[in-house]
């Protein structure tokens, strides 16, 4: 004890120095090394969003000229000729999330009901497994797997087989937000309603959904914004239709299906046309994507 | 997940033991309400079940669909590089080739950027920097498809030949590897692969910044508390937990890559050959059937063309399995 307050009190010997010396060397250096690599972060952050941030410049600057009240209420026109619109696409469009919604939305609510009130059943994890799967895989597949089933048999393209396809590919979708917006109703409102008599289907439709409505409403708009842009699907069922149609039994146009015709033309007001729906379109899943962050970040802020 | 289970089986009590012995005679409201607990119980049941069964038809639909192809050419389907209607021949190596290469080259370029995003927003971005960054990174995967590739047609691919490409070939004499030689096509291999980069970065940054986010706080309160920098905590204490679930993450990201249709059917050249070369034109298995679908000739071709599906389909079912089994692994359910 003596010796080592001696040892540490007097001058420092050479060998003391070189390892003193040493450490701060090593932890400059270490310093310097994780000073760089948290710049890379930042510098990965910046370089991630810098996309973004310049489709929208192109967005706005190519497509921004032509979205004036005519694009959403002229029918399209031929090539060479200036202006025009895309109505029927955009309501092609609005049909399609329709009948996707009425196929999407009741079995992915459903789904995620049960979901959230049998947590650990087989069936639950598998449906949970196998809906997450559902969610990942290629939207062209769903495309395939309607037209085997809807086109091929009746020999014609029509808007139910388009509305089809996305609605499959809104339940997985539609399935996980219902699950995780019930969870996080408290279980204290479940059990209060059950000890007031309530049967346990009321307590689950007119207690905990309505709760978590909001919440599910938000899910459900996300995967209709997700819906409305897919185009690969759309190319084997809903086909896209240059004139006005609404026939649920017909071909129809849809936004996406039109950007994507008119993008890969070589007629330059066709391809005006499509930099306005591309803008139309973006526009209206930010604006979507947004409105949901607001509502669920307000609703459930201690999240996150 | 116990506790859960026994809150389960108390509220099964709740509503099996509403009938006792001690009230022999049951109300109307009872029985209606019995009735319509099966009622309910049952169909979400059913919509449940619905999801199995919808991956199940997918399979059978798509496998029926490209049956007399895989019948007729049998495992050459997937090895020949003969693409060749009028012969009535097909192979589909070339677009398994491009969808792999397309991906792997998306893999490359979006998984350090990914993995940067991740640990900057779970790690070190100052709170006001945080929820602006993770919303951007997330609208990354609203845009539709579509977008991608009309912004990738008239913007990134003129870019790319006159400016990026010259570059790398012969600026930075990469030009002696085979992959960065040859004519620079516009719409290319590269092209292809670097949107679909920019298309798959949300995804595994997302995973990945959930997986980070289930890292335990002692984890790093204990790295820092040895005298570990910054960069010494990511780099052995988080990155290591949370490794599988980031692997899964990656995986997640490729799934995406492998069928992305549209923006790849815009950028890539869609051409059936194998070359060498990045800056030369290929095809995917998303891009030939969306290519060549409407003008499909005979029922052969139209087979081949499904059949290219039910291979995408198999892959990507199994890639996302995992990557989703990884995730589960790390993140499990709290």
């Amino acid at each position: 004890m003596t010796t080592a307050t001696k040892d540490w009190s007097g001058a420092p010997s050479g060998r003391q120095r070189a390892v003193a010396e040493r450490t701060v060397r090593s932890i400059r250096r270490r310093r310097i090394r994780s000073g760089i690599m948290v710049g890379l972060m930042y510098a990965a952050a910046a370089l991630a969003i810098l996309p973004l941030i310049l489709i929208i410049i192109h967005l706005l600057r190519l497509g921004g000229s032509a979205v004036n009240w005519a694009f959403f209420t002229q029918m399209p026109r031929p090539p060479g000729e200036h202006g025009g619109g895309m109505a029927n696409a955009i309501v092609g469009t609005l049909i399609l999330l329709g009948i996707s919604s009425a196929v999407g939305l009741p079995v992915g609510i459903g789904a995620g009901l049960y979901l959230a009130e049998k947590r650990v059943t087989p069936l639950a994890t598998t449906v949970r497994f196998l809906a997450d799967v559902l969610n990942g895989l290629p939207s062209i597949v769903m495309g395939i797997f309607a037209w085997e089933l809807l086109v091929k048999p009746v020999n014609h393209f029509s808007a139910l087989a388009g509305g089809a396809a996305l609605g499959a590919m809104m339940i997985p979708m539609v399935t996980r937000t219902t699950e995780e917006m019930v969870r996080l109703v408290p279980i204290s409102l479940r059990e209060a309603a059950l000890a007031l008599g309530y049967s346990r289907w009321r307590t689950s439709l007119s207690i905990v959904l309505r709760t978590a409505l909001g919440g599910i409403v938000t899910g459900a708009l996300v995967a209709m914004a997700r819906i409305a842009g897919e185009t690969a699907p759309l190319l084997f069922t809903a086909l896209g239709n240059s004139f006005w149609s609404t026939s649920l039994k017909a071909p129809i146009a849809a936004l996406p299906l039109q950007i994507f015709t008119y993008a890969i033309t070589p007629y330059d007001d066709w391809v005006a046309q499509a930099w306005a729906g591309a803008l139309v379109l973006v526009a209206i899943v930010f604006v979507i994507s947004l409105a949901a962050r607001i509502v669920t970040r307000r609703r459930f802020s201690a999240g996150d | 997940m116990t506790e859960f289970a026994a809150r389960d089986a108390a509220r099964a009590g709740v509503a099996a033991s509403a009938p006792t012995p001690a009230r022999p005679s049951r109300s109307w409201t009872e029985i209606g309400s019995e009735i319509g607990d099966r009622v309910y119980s049952w169909s979400i049941v059913g919509f449940a079940s619905l999801v199995p069964i919808l991956l199940l038809t997918i399979f059978v639909a798509v496998g029926v669909a490209a049956w007399p192809a895989l019948r007729t050419f049998g495992f050459s389907f997937v090895t020949s590089s003969d693409w060749d209607p009028v012969a009535q021949h097909f192979g589909a190596a070339p677009a398994i080739y491009g969808t792999l290469v397309s991906s792997i080259l998306a893999l490359i370029i979006a998984t350090p950027l990914a993995l940067g995003v991740a640990v900057f927003l779970s790690e070190f971005a100052p709170p006001w920097l945080r929820q602006p960054v993770a919303f951007t990174v997330d609208l990354l995967a609203a845009v539709p498809s579509v977008i991608y590739g009309v912004w990738g047609m008239y913007v990134l691919v003129p870019v790319l030949r006159t400016h990026v490409m010259p570059f790398l070939r012969d600026t930075l004499h990469l030009g002696v590897l085979p992959l960065f030689s040859g004519v620079a096509y516009g719409p290319s291999m590269f092209a292809a692969g670097l949107i679909l980069a920019i298309m798959c970065l949300p995804y595994i940054s997302a995973v990945t910044r959930e997986v980070l986010a289930a890292v335990p706080r002692s984890q790093r309160e204990a790295a820092l508390a040895l005298g570990a920098t910054r960069w010494e905590v990511i780099r052995d204490a988080v990155i290591p937990y949370a490794r599988s679930g980031i692997i899964g993450g990656i995986m997640l990201g490729l799934g995406r890559a492998l069928g992305e249709t549209m923006a790849v059917t815009m950028l890539i050249g869609n051409r059936h050959e194998i070359a060498a070369s990045l800056f030369a034109p290929g095809y995917t298995m998303a891009s030939l059937i969306a290519n060549e679908f409407s003008e499909a000739t005979g029922d052969l071709h139209l087979s081949a063309l499904m059949a290219v599906g039910f291979v995408l389909l198999l892959v990507t079912f199994l890639v996302n399995a995992a990557a989703r089994w990884l995730v589960w692994q790390t993140a499990r359910e709290r």
